[in-house]
Parts: C-alpha cells; sequence; structure tokens
C-alpha cells in the first residue's frame, strides 16, 4: 500500500469516525394531526442528510402539553424538541425554558417567516420556536346553499349577515343547520372561539389593571348573539361540539356554515372523506364594524429545551422541518394542497400554492389577526383567543365550562357572565394581578 | 308449581345477566367494529353498524407508523413486573396481618387502602423530579417499582381477604411438625390459596396494563407502553377514529384474550369464601 494510499485510507476513516461520533438520536414530542404525522413519513430524508436518527413521541394535544409542561418545568431533558403552540411559547421564552433560535443559518431564511407567527413566536425580539405550521380561521360555506338562501356572502361579511344567512340556510327537515360553532368546554375548544368572536363585539378578558370584564355590555352582546343563532340554526347538542364533531356534520353535508381552523379547508375539500368538497367556499372571519374581526391566530411550531445535550442536532431538525425545501419535498411527493400553511410568506408567492383554493382566504385571515392588539379597548395581554399569562388556560377552562352550560340550557348566560367574572378575579387575586 | 316459577326466575335472570353483560362489552364491540370501518364510515350519520365494507386498512396504517412490538413488549414488562413484585412483597405482609394481627393491624390495612384516595397529580411533580435524579425517567424499572407501590394496597388486601379464609389450626399443625416459617410460607399457605393468589395476579395485570397516568407522564420514547400507542391516535383536530379504534383494538387483545382464557380461575378467586 502507497504512503498516498495509507493516508486516504486514514483521512477516510477519520471522517467517518467524526461522523459517526457527531451523529444523535433525537427525541421530539409533539402532536397528533395530519401534518405532523406526514412529516413522521419524511424522517428518512432528515436521517440521510444529518445522520441524526429521530424518535417521535406523539400524544394527543392536551397530554402533550401537561407531558412537556412537567419535564420542561422540571429540566427533565426527556425531549430535545418540543411541538407547542402560540400560547405557551412567549411564556416559557420569558421563563427562560427554551433554546432562542435567533442563530438559524442564512440559508434558512427566518426572514421568511411570517411577520404575525414569528411575532407571536417570539419574547423580547428573539424567536424561541419555528413555525411548523400556522392558521387562523375563517368561514367555510356551502356555495350551493348560500345560493338556494338568495344571498351572497361577502369576503368579509358581518355577524349580523352571517346570522341572518344561518336562519335562511337551516333546513330542519333535510338535517341541514344553518351554522356549526364549537361550544365545547375547554379553553383551546369553544373557549378559543368565543374569545375570537368576543374580540369583534368590542369585549375583552381584562382591562389595563386585570380587572375581569364579564360584566360588560360587550360580553353580554357577545354571548346572546352567539346563543340566540345557535339555537336557531345550529345543531342539536352543539354545546358539547367542538373541531371534530363540527367537521363530521360539515363533511356530511349537515352545515351550510361553519367558522374554525383554516386547516380545516383542506379536509372540507377533499373529496375522499367530504361529501361536499366540491360546494365549498370560504369568506373571513365575521366583525361588527368595530375594526376587529373574529378570527384567531396559532401555530404548531418547533421549540428546543433549555439544558438539552442535543441542542446542535435539534437545531439541524427545526432547520430541515421548517424550511423552504421541506414544503418542496411535500409538495413534490403529495401535492401542494398539502404542504404545511401559514408559516412562510414565500409560500403564498408561489404560483403553484395560489392555485390551491383556500390558500388566499388562509393568507388574509392570518395577516388580518393581530395578538399585539386584538381587542378594540387596550388590553394588558398578548394573544388573540388567549391571554398569554401561565394562569389563563386554567381560568379559561372554567370560564368556558360554565359557558358550556349556558349553550346547554342548564343555566342563564347572565348567570354564566356572573360565575365567569368571580372565577377570573378570584384568581387573578390569588395569582398576585390585582 | 315451584318447579314453575323457578324456571321462570331462571329464565329472567339468565336475560338480565345477558343484558347487563351486553351492555358492559358493546362499547368494546363497537371500537373493534370502528376499526375495520374507513375514516368516513366511522362517523356515518345514522352510525353503520354491520353494513359496511370491512377493511384492514386501519391496521396496515397503525403498524406502517407505529412500532407496536416495542410498545406491547414494554407493556409485558410493566404489568408483569410489578404484579410479581407486589406478590413477593404482598404475600408475606397479608400472612402477617391474617394470622399474627397486632393491635394496629386493622388500622394500618385501611391506611394502606386510604393512599388510593390521593389524586396521582398531587404526587406527580416529587416523584417525576425523583426519577430525573436517579437517572430512571423513560425507563421500565421506574413504572415496575411505582405500579408496584399503587396497586399494593389492593394486592394485600386481597390476599389479606384469602388468608383469612384458611383456617389458622393448619398452619399451626405444619408448625408442630417442625415447618420453618419460609416452609409454611412456600409449602402450606401458597397451595392452599392459589385460587387467590392467581385472581389477584390476573386483576393486578388488568390493572397496571391498563394504567394511564403514570405509563404517559413518565415516559418517551424508551419505555413508552400500550397506554401511550393509543394515545398517539388520539386527536382534537382531525377525524382519526378508525385509526383510533384499530390501535385501540390491538392494545386491549392481550389483555382481553388473557382475561378470556383465565375467567374461571378470575371468577373462582374472586369469589373464594364469599358463599360459606
Amino acid at each position: 500500500m502507497s504512503i498516498k494510499t495509507k493516508l486516504f485510507a486514514a483521512t477516510a476513516l477519520s471522517l467517518f469516525s467524526v461522523s459517526a461520533l457527531t451523529a444523535e438520536t433525537i427525541t421530539i414530542a409533539t402532536v397528533n394531526n395530519g401534518d405532523m404525522i406526514r412529516m413522521q413519513g419524511y424522517t428518512d430524508d432528515f436521517t440521510a442528510k444529518t445522520g441524526h436518527k429521530v424518535e417521535w413521541v406523539t400524544l394527543e394535544e392536551n397530554v402533550l402539553r401537561q407531558r412537556v409542561t412537567t419535564d420542561i418545568s422540571t429540566k427533565g431533558g426527556a425531549f430535545d424538541i418540543m411541538t407547542i403552540g402560540m400560547y405557551e411559547t412567549p411564556i416559557w421564552g420569558a421563563n427562560g425554558w427554551l433554546v432562542g433560535l435567533n442563530d438559524l443559518s442564512a440559508e434558512y431564511d427566518a426572514a421568511d417567516i411570517l411577520p404575525a407567527m414569528a411575532g407571536g413566536l417570539s419574547h423580547d425580539g428573539t424567536l424561541f420556536a419555528a413555525p411548523f405550521y400556522g392558521e387562523s380561521s375563517m368561514i367555510m360555506y356551502r356555495a350551493d346553499l348560500m345560493e338556494a338562501a338568495g344571498l351572497e356572502m361577502p369576503d368579509a361579511p358581518s355577524w349580523s349577515f352571517i346570522a341572518k344567512a344561518a336562519r335562511k340556510m337551516t333546513d330542519r327537515e333535510n338535517d341541514v343547520n344553518g351554522i356549526c360553532l364549537r361550544g365545547k368546554a375547554g379553553w383551546g375548544e369553544g373557549g378559543a372561539f368565543i374569545t375570537a368572536m368576543s374580540n369583534s363585539f368590542g369585549a375583552r378578558w381584562f382591562d389595563e389593571e386585570w380587572n375581569a370584564q364579564f360584566d360588560t355590555r360587550e360580553w353580554s352582546d357577545t354571548l346572546n348573539f352567539f346563543v340566540n343563532m345557535m339555537d336557531d340554526a345550529g345543531p342539536a347538542g352543539y354545546a358539547t361540539n367542538g373541531f371534530n364533531e363540527n367537521l363530521s356534520l360539515f363533511q356530511q353535508g349537515k352545515c351550510g356554515m361553519w367558522i374554525d381552523a383554516t386547516v380545516a379547508a383542506s379536509f372540507v375539500t377533499n373529496p375522499a372523506d367530504s361529501t361536499v368538497a366540491d360546494k365549498v367556499s370560504f369568506a373571513l372571519a365575521p366583525d361588527t364594524g368595530l375594526g376587529k374581526r373574529s378570527n384567531w391566530l396559532w401555530a404548531w411550531a418547533l421549540a428546543i429545551p433549555a439544558g438539552t445535550q442535543k441542542e446542535a442536532a435539534a437545531k439541524e431538525f427545526i432547520e430541515w422541518a421548517t424550511s423552504k425545501e421541506y414544503i418542496d419535498l411535500v409538495a413534490s411527493k403529495e401535492g401542494w394542497a398539502n404542504v404545511p400553511p401559514g408559516a412562510r410568506t414565500s409560500l403564498y408567492n408561489n404560483p403553484e400554492y395560489q392555485k390551491v383554493p383556500f390558500a388566499q382566504m388562509t393568507l388574509n385571515s392570518i395577516l388580518s389577526a393581530n395578538p399585539q392588539s386584538s381587542t378594540v379597548e387596550p388590553s394588558p395581554y398578548v394573544g388573540v383567543q388567549f391571554a398569554a399569562i401561565p394562569e389563563f388556560a386554567g381560568i379559561a377552562t372554567e370560564v368556558s365550562q360554565e359557558f358550556s352550560a349556558a349553550y346547554a340550557g342548564q343555566q342563564t348566560v347572565e348567570e354564566a357572565l356572573a360565575k365567569a367574572q368571580a372565577i377570573t378575579n378570584e384568581a387573578m387575586e390569588a395569582a398576585g394581578y390585582r | 308449581m315451584a318447579r314453575a316459577v323457578s324456571q321462570r326466575r331462571k329464565i329472567l335472570f339468565t336475560v338480565a345477566a345477558w343484558s347487563v353483560g351486553v351492555l358492559i362489552f358493546f362499547p368494546i364491540l363497537w371500537t373493534i367494529l370502528t376499526s375495520f370501518k374507513t375514516e368516513a364510515q366511522a362517523i356515518a350519520d345514522p352510525p353503520i353498524f354491520l353494513g359496511f365494507d370491512w377493511t384492514l386498512e386501519n391496521y396496515s396504517a397503525v403498524l406502517e407508523r407505529s412500532n407496536y412490538g416495542r410498545f406491547l413488549w414494554n407493556s409485558i414488562i410493566i404489568a408483569g413486573g410489578s404484579t410479581l413484585l407486589g406478590i413477593l412483597v404482598a404475600v408475606p405482609a397479608a400472612w402477617s396481618m391474617a394470622f399474627v394481627p397486632s393491635k394496629r393491624t386493622k388500622d394500618i390495612l385501611l391506611w394502606m387502602l386510604s393512599t388510593k384516595m390521593l389524586p396521582a397529580v398531587g404526587v406527580l411533580y416529587p416523584i417525576y423530579l425523583l426519577c430525573i435524579h436517579l437517572g430512571v425517567l423513560d425507563s421500565k424499572i421506574a413504572l415496575v417499582f411505582i405500579l408496584m407501590l399503587i396497586n399494593l394496597p389492593i394486592i394485600v388486601w386481597m390476599l389479606y381477604t384469602y388468608f383469612k379464609e384458611i383456617p389458622s389450626e393448619i398452619l399451626e399443625a405444619a408448625r408442630m411438625d417442625g415447618a420453618t416459617l419460609k416452609e409454611e410460607l412456600l409449602y402450606v399457605l401458597t397451595p392452599m390459596a392459589i385460587p387467590g393468589i392467581a385472581s389477584t395476579i390476573l386483576l393486578n395485570v388488568i390493572l397496571a396494563w391498563n394504567e394511564a397516568f403514570w405509563t404517559l407522564n413518565l415516559t418517551a420514547a424508551k419505555a413508552a407502553p400500550l397506554t401511550a400507542f393509543i394515545a398517539s391516535y388520539s386527536s382534537p383536530e382531525g377525524l382519526f377514529y378508525a385509526k383510533l379504534s384499530a390501535a385501540s383494538t390491538m392494545a386491549i387483545a392481550p389483555i382481553l384474550i388473557l382475561g378470556w382464557f383465565s375467567q374461571k380461575q378470575l371468577v373462582s378467586g374472586l369469589t373464594f369464601g364469599a358463599v360459606k
């Protein structure tokens, strides 16, 4: 063996050793939804590019939230990447629980992330989670039923138009409800919807001194409007309906309109699952002319818990999963309608993606939501369908239970609001805000 | 005449028993049926009972996405290990409480049972921190110990009840014949209490198999058992009921089969000493 060959062999061996030494196995906690499961299917592409292996821990959204909160608050180190939302990110970032992501590579092009998403996932100018996909909410409606009702849906309708259309589209004999909305208890279910809706009615959770505002006319108007409309034009038992129940009703042709997450657009227009796939159109979430619409803003994002031993590999994964290249990969294999939406500006500039029927309305909805200023009157919190404070999830879950009881007719709207006021003020006082 | 009345009552009780049985089993049957439907059929309104095109696509999707074998193996080790360890600790404890009771035995038994009344989430953080410090987070050994401790009151209580049915004179006779404590426990007491021990084991395997709070909260990728497998198919944003049903069916099938084959022992153990 010549010296040259020996040198070549030694170099190759050392390079192989270094690569083997730096290859890591990272553990990622994630939620069970279509886009995340799709990402798991492409893990081999990431492993081929970086040598790192991935172990997935997939959990139901609420279980995941409890699981990762326990782990990150105790510095357990069970996960190297966590899938978290817009609610947790700024709170955990402020606590120093997450690794900042301002140093992602130039090729990653962090400036391409939609500003609304980057803003909601940052604290004090530091990005703490990279959005995998983002969503707002919008109206999905049956164009055929709207036409039969003799109405035309504006691109940006008002709540009074929606209520009128809902009542006209309702056909109880044929099991068609004019409108399907979330009434299910839970801060991320019915609580999210009614909070976003209340923004458009001029209501807010807290005034600038953190006093609860459920005793205001705006909240009374919101809840009474919702209950009256749903009693007249909503499905039976709407107090227990969440995203899945309404999706099921809409796909079976039992809803004239449905206001919910923009990601649902790909489900209701998929002929494999939806019986009304070719009859669906979209519009912005309604308003009351006060300058705020009733759409929310949310992102499922990837974050790195502080203290992980595999920070470099975790960052490589996040760069891969939330990159433009990943979007191209999914588009090439499964079509543009299946790429993760709502995270990158460049996606909406892509002529191919612009052909997807719900693309523009999704972008318009995202752009019309502002977590920094979500209410008509000034409020001390960040967030559209939530207030980004640690106490909110617990309080809002209790409040939404009271609201659901009112939807179910177990108490009046006034009683529900009075209880919500007491629950919120008591909790805020205990937490030291008041 | 009396015979006719008795026959009528017999039929009545049989019908009532079957009705209750069907009622209890119906959710499981519905889950199994849903697992063979498409996602669209799974949410059909009105629901389809049997008239659908049976498909195995959900099972194939679940098997493709998840490492079922690893979840199953973890469940077997955690449920089996915690039960066996529990029996090893509980047999001597129940023996002493049944045959050499002290003034405080009843209090101890009640105190043990009272620990079951504590909401598990109340001790989540201390136990989580302990697992971190001992380096056993996401390990089967941690769950074996924790589930053993959680189920220990039930094991001790069950064994205590069975042991109390055994006449102490038999054990005294063994002692007079020169049996040591170990021999008394192993060769006299245990064989007589086999039905009771068997049913205790079976019941605790079922409890440990189905335990979802600790198994979800203390595991990640390595030690996650079938409860985590099921949780990975549940979603509030997406209709995956057919796949969730397939995952649930795969998770409960082993314990259902075990229960089916051992129902005779289970019933005889649970009714041991019930009628004197």
